[in-house]
């Protein structure tokens, strides 16, 4: 069958065409902005009005939105439609405090599902595709955002959700599944099952395309994933800040992910001075929102660390391209795709009285996944008894997973045990394998 | 009615037993008798041993996670039976034995255990006039 190249017009759009449609669209964001108490006060605090943004460029006159307003506006104070508008909400896990919350109405969902389609779309996805989901549902943005995308191709789509990898290969091999979505390292996991249990991802499945996102890895990383899978490997690039996946993807080209600059404006900036780098510097991403109806952001730092590469893309797209990302402007860990603090895992261990301060967070990859270790000093032995021992350290996992929605191995160690460095504590130590 | 016991905390990784047992060492202090059990992470290495409060001050020194407790050491005749015969008496007042151990010792048999019910298992020892081991005893005999 043939389809148009294009998922949507906007895509083929010209520099001058994206630009235009952009300011018309931040002109009516900053205007749908002040239904909301939070940016009225921000604009109030930079005596600006809304109709002091008239060109793409008075956009820098607008502070900055971080992470920490959307804490302190919890849950509901960034909100500019009523609650009964809402539809959904998303929430991630907070550090010691709040987590945040992003609000979607009907209209947010269907674009946010538009958005993810075009770039299933832009990498071949086509109605007779199968599409298989092994992401986490529910609050984690990558289950229902791709679910919703790969139906509004018209794929068929398999939510097989997390883990039980022999379950996902007889669904690769029962329902012929041709596109995946899929962590990289669980990617990896998958093609060492297959070998285990004497597949051949080339002849046994119809697999052709993999969808990889949300950990940070290496071309090296995509590279192995595609010898391994006999694959074409796309990376793609979400926050749930920004709905979550369909932010950025890679093109056929593979060179960079493109951005959609009718959804976002980019600005990449100076992490301390906050002042814009020239294209093909390494700085934190910002981004606004152009089309979101519940809970617009303006001039949102991502903390991502990226930087915009510059030339044009030979797939005839416009939109900007991304790098890779380099990593995070503060200590967060990306562990299979979920974001956690040290903070989050220090504040529940300092509640168990039986455990001393120190303690260290290992990431590590065992027999293809990404696996968390948390070692714990203890204050002093004075049970004498394993069964409360034991009992001790399921109870801290289980809090620890309650928190951080990742189950960690936890092991009690005597104090005075865990390295020390220069006197600090180390916090983190991640030797996770880069594909 | 009771001896003393240290437990030490250790991981389960190689030179931490012997870290433990060389200050001990340091300080001529004889073992007596010792379990540890195979965990994957960590053990408990309980130790019977001369001169127990040394132990104790010489490790906590050291910055060794271990505890001085209290456990019972009963003595039997070395022939057989003679350990079901004892245990079946705390098993019949409902108490439970969290962990024991054995060994020899001038020809009589040892039982060390701890229980849920100490004040209970006390009396069980007394109104069956079962031979008890104590502190002082344990240091005569070496």
């Amino acid at each position: 069958m043939s389809y148009q190249k294009f998922f949507n017009p906007e895509e083929a759009y010209s520099r001058s065409e994206i630009e235009a449609l952009q300011l018309e669209r931040l002109q009516a964001t900053v205007k749908h902005c002040m239904d909301s108490p939070f940016y009225r006060e921000r604009f109030r605090q930079a005596g600006l009005s809304p109709s002091d943004i008239r060109t793409l460029d008075d956009l820098k006159k607008i502070p900055f939105t971080t992470k920490q307003d959307l804490r302190d506006t919890y849950p509901f104070g960034m909100a500019t439609v009523p609650l009964d508008k809402c539809v959904r909400l998303h929430s991630s896990s907070g550090t010691t405090g709040n987590p945040t919350v992003i609000l979607h109405t009907q209209q947010d969902l269907d674009e946010w599902a538009n958005a993810v389609a075009r770039c299933l779309w832009m990498v071949g996805c086509r109605p007779e595709d199968v599409f298989q989901n092994t992401s986490g549902y529910g609050m984690f943005t990558g289950g229902l955002g791709f679910q919703y995308g790969a139906e509004k191709v018209g794929m068929l789509t398999v939510p097989a959700a997390a883990g039980n990898t022999l379950r996902q290969l007889k669904f690769f091999t029962d329902f012929g599944t041709t596109v995946v979505h899929a962590i990289p390292s669980y990617a990896a996991r998958l093609y060492e099952v297959m070998v285990e249990k004497g597949i051949d991802p080339r002849k046994d499945t119809k697999l052709r395309t993999l969808v990889i996102g949300a950990e940070p890895h290496s071309e090296d990383t995509r590279k192995r994933i595609e010898e391994m899978l006999g694959v074409k490997a796309y990376n793609s690039f979400g926050m749930s800040e920004m709905c979550g996946p369909g932010v950025a993807f890679e093109c056929p080209e593979q060179n960079g992910m493109h951005i959609w600059e009718d959804y976002y404006i980019v600005e990449i900036v100076d992490p301390d001075t906050l002042e814009p780098v020239p294209d093909g510097t390494v700085g934190e991403l910002v981004l606004t929102t152009l089309k979101r109806e519940a809970m617009p952001l303006l001039r949102y730092r991502t903390r991502d660390l990226t930087r915009i590469l510059p030339g044009e893309c030979p797939c005839g797209r416009h939109h900007i391209r991304l790098d890779r990302m380099k990593g995070r402007s503060d200590d967060m860990i990306i562990l299979k795709g979920v974001n956690i603090f040290p903070i989050q895992i220090e504040t529940i261990l300092m509640q168990f009285q039986e455990l001393a301060s120190d303690y260290l967070i290992t990431l590590e990859t065992v027999d293809g996944n990404d696996t968390m270790t948390v070692d714990v000093e203890m204050k002093d032995l004075y049970i004498d008894d394993y069964g409360k021992l034991q009992a001790l350290s399921r109870e801290i996992t289980r809090q620890l997973r309650d928190e951080i929605l990742i189950t960690p191995k936890v092991r009690l160690v005597p104090k005075n045990t865990l390295p020390k460095s220069e006197g600090k504590a180390v916090r983190v130590v991640d030797t996770r394998k880069k594909y | 009615m009771t001896v003393h016991q240290l437990s030490v905390f250790i991981e389960n990784k190689s030179g931490a037993l012997v870290s433990v047992l060389r200050l001990l060492k340091q300080e001529n202090i004889q073992l007596i008798a010792s379990t540890i059990a195979d965990t994957a992470d960590y053990g408990i290495f309980r130790i019977i041993c001369s001169r127990p409060e040394k132990a104790y001050e010489v490790l906590r020194g050291a910055g060794v996670a271990v505890s001085l407790c209290e456990v019972f050491a009963i003595e039997l005749d070395d022939r057989p039976g003679k350990a079901a015969d004892a245990i079946e008496l705390f098993a019949g007042e409902g108490i439970s034995i969290a962990y024991l151990y054995s060994f020899l010792l001038n020809g009589k048999g040892v039982l060390i255990f701890r229980t849920d019910n100490p004040e209970k298992a006390a009396e069980v020892i007394a109104s069956n006039g079962l031979s008890v081991i104590e502190e002082k005893d344990l240091s005569r005999l070496l």
